[in-house]
């Protein structure tokens, strides 16, 4: 190095080590940005997990007033098979005095024909407030409401999955589903 | 101390040789045998061992059930069991390493009180403090991770629980939640990754270690006085002894203390701080009535659920994830909230009053968190049993009970006569749980943000002992000499 400052031919050019410090820095900075991006995206859904992702359902065996439970991708979702009272009952509650606003008739699908089936409902199998699977009428409580309750902190869902009481923000999610036929729903998630 | 000079002299041809080219025994010497430590630590002082042979017991067990254990859903509950029964001696592994969690924790956690009685978080020691709290969470994280792995009902239902927190974050919050479980809902991929991070966690916690002790012996050793050891030859002399055999033996007896309460768990009671719930499968379609997580973290969880209200546009759920991270990281900003320079509660009348408050407020945060918190503690009334129907005028009517039976008369009488009537309860007020989680939350917070920088600054301090030998031969007080 000395020598460069000693020869008049070898004087030091900054411009060009600016460049390389620069260019060597930036280089650096992609690389590592790439080599984050595949171990950052590894953690994402794999093919096959997203693969199994929905599930026809025949809702005509649920029994009335019962429900059943499926696992999509390993998430629940209840079919239930509302009796008339208990459509009554989620038609009868006055809207605008509950927390997340939803009518009944919102929180159903169209069959192809273009009419609601209200004795079908589907909803989410996960309490919205911290995931835990509520307990129904398979299991001798249905809350205060007629609907679920979440046995981890007490939220109470009506019988069209509508937070009532409880600490959950929201209504038990809808899922996106539509009817392959009179008997045959499409889950997905 | 870092500023002590090394003492350590090679003997042998061998050490001579291998102290010029890696002076790896002369860093030990340095640390664990001529290292000047405070000469008045008491046994609250062992738990830094302690700590440090609980780390090595999980490594170790852990690594053997790594060995037995299969991390997939459909085989990890089965390969456990297979543990407990068909692997020689695997029943001791698993519970030496499932009562070492909770005895780590209970060792951390008396560290920890012990470091907020002496005020070992403050000058010159923040740095050593800050590890420990990243220790601390780390220690967090990995008992997390692992309890998931036995794939039983509290490990599945506990972990979606802790992941929900994650998605009540707003915008990302579903996103890093799917991230993190590597699908729509904890599955294999999530069981897999939790494994290899559980395997992961405990060595960066051995590497945080080193820098924790790194850091505790630059400063050297806080001692139960808080007055640091005097600098001149003399006086280090006077105020310290040597590591070695001092607290070599000192901190073995504890150890060994320790151990025989350890062993206590693990041969009397094994399963006494588990829950029978995680002996059942996982099950994603049956939540367990009552999720809790292990005893350790329900002070925490005591504090998620305390905040049931919301405050503006953040909703309860959100800011109760926030209270709960945040009664953790506001550790990290100690050293700079207490403001009083006096290290030791033994000289801080009012302040000590306000510790063992602080004492008893994580002990009932952790009762809350292991409560329903809608179970009253303090009931004010009965519960009442409310028969409402329909009276022949088509209005709601109700009638009032106290006793079930004659609800339920009623009601069938009511139903007999061809009127709907249901049976409701409606609860008398109470003082329940979730009421005395939000009172103890409040003063968690306060005890920090108010409490600490203000008494700092208006408490009347009691004097300190000039040095640490004056303060073991009992001349720490300036009051007359008793008569000879």
């Amino acid at each position: 190095m000395s020598d460069a400052q000693t020869t008049p031919h070898e004087t030091i050019d900054e411009d060009r080590r600016d460049f390389i410090h620069i260019a060597t820095a930036a280089t650096a900075v992609a690389g590592a940005g790439a080599l984050a991006y595949v171990f950052i995206d590894q953690m994402n859904a794999a093919s096959d997990t997203k693969a199994a992702s929905s599930l026809d359902v025949d809702v005509s065996k649920v029994p009335l007033g019962g429900e059943i439970r499926v696992l999509i991708g390993g998430k629940p979702f209840f079919i239930r098979h509302r009796t008339p009272e208990e459509i009554r009952e989620a038609e009868a509650v006055d809207v605008s005095s509950l927390r997340d606003p939803q009518t009944d008739d919102e929180r159903l699908v169209p069959m192809q024909n273009g009419e609601l089936n209200r004795a079908i409902l589907v909803t989410s199998g996960s309490c919205t407030h911290l995931g835990c699977v509520p307990v129904g009428p398979a299991q001798g409580n249905t809350g205060d409401f007629g609907g679920w309750y979440c046995p981890c902190h007490g939220s109470h869902y009506d019988t069209s999955g509508r937070i009532r009481r409880g600490p959950a923000p929201a209504n038990l999610p809808v899922p996106d589903y539509n009817w392959v036929s009179p008997a045959v729903i499409n889950i997905s998630l | 101390m870092s500023g002590h000079a090394s003492t350590y002299e090679p003997k042998t041809g061998f050490t001579k040789w291998l102290d010029s080219r890696l002076p790896v025994v002369r860093l030990a010497y340095d640390s664990f045998v001529d290292f000047p430590t405070p000469k008045n630590l008491n046994y609250w002082y062992t738990f830094g061992g302690i700590l440090a042979v609980c780390l090595m017991t999980q490594i170790l067990t852990g690594v053997v059930l790594a060995m037995h254990y299969t991390a997939s859903v459909d085989s990890a509950f089965a390969s456990v069991e297979r543990i407990m029964r068909d692997v020689p001696y695997g029943w001791l592994i698993r519970y030496i390493h499932a009562n070492g969690a909770s005895m780590f924790f209970l060792a951390v956690y008396i560290h920890m009180f012990r470091g907020l009685y002496y005020g070992s978080y403050k000058a010159p020691r923040e740095i050593l403090w800050i590890l420990g709290v990243v220790i601390f969470l780390l220690m967090m994280g990995t008992a997390f991770l692992g309890y998931v792995l036995p794939w039983g009902q509290m490990s599945y239902h506990g972990a979606n629980v802790i992941t929900g927190l994650i998605g009540a974050v707003p915008v990302v919050g579903d996103s890093i939640k799917a991230w993190l479980m590597g699908g729509p809902s904890i599955g294999n991929q999530t069981l897999q990754r939790f494994f290899s991070l559980h395997y992961l966690l405990p060595f960066m916690i051995a590497g945080v270690v080193v820098l924790h002790i790194w850091a505790l012996h630059v400063p050297g050793n806080n001692n139960p006085t808080g007055v640091e050891p005097r600098k001149d030859p003399e006086g280090l002399k006077q105020d310290t002894v040597p590591f070695h055999p001092y607290y070599t033996v000192k901190d073995g007896f504890a150890i060994v203390v320790f151990l025989i309460i350890f062993a206590a768990f693990v041969f009397y009671m094994p399963n006494v701080l588990g829950h029978a719930d995680n002996y059942i499968e996982a099950n994603p379609l049956v939540t367990p009535a009552h999720i809790v997580p292990e005893w350790y973290l329900l002070p925490f969880y005591a504090i998620l659920r305390a905040i049931t209200f919301n405050i503006g546009p953040i909703d309860a759920k959100l800011l109760g994830v926030i209270a709960m991270f945040g009664s953790i990281a506001i550790l990290f900003f100690l050293p700079w909230l207490d403001t009083s320079k006096v290290k030791s509660m033994r000289y801080r009348p009012v302040a000590r009053q306000f510790f063992f408050g602080f004492v008893v407020a994580g002990l009932l945060l952790g009762w809350c968190g292991a409560s329903n918190p809608d179970d009253p503690i303090i009931p004010m009334g009965s519960d009442k049993l409310v028969v409402s129907y329909e009276d022949a005028n088509g209005n709601t009517a109700s009638q009032t009970y106290e006793e079930y039976e004659a609800a339920a008369e009623f009601r069938e009488q009511k139903m007999a006569e061809g009127v709907d009537a249901t049976m409701t309860v409606d609860k008398a007020p109470a003082f329940r749980f979730v009421h005395l989680a939000q009172l103890l939350t409040l003063y968690y917070f306060a005890y920090f943000l108010v409490i600490l920088p203000l008494l700092g600054l208006r408490e009347n301090p009691k004097d300190e002992p000039a040095s640490i030998h004056k303060a073991v031969l009992g001349h720490d007080r300036a009051a007359p000499a008793p008569a000879e």
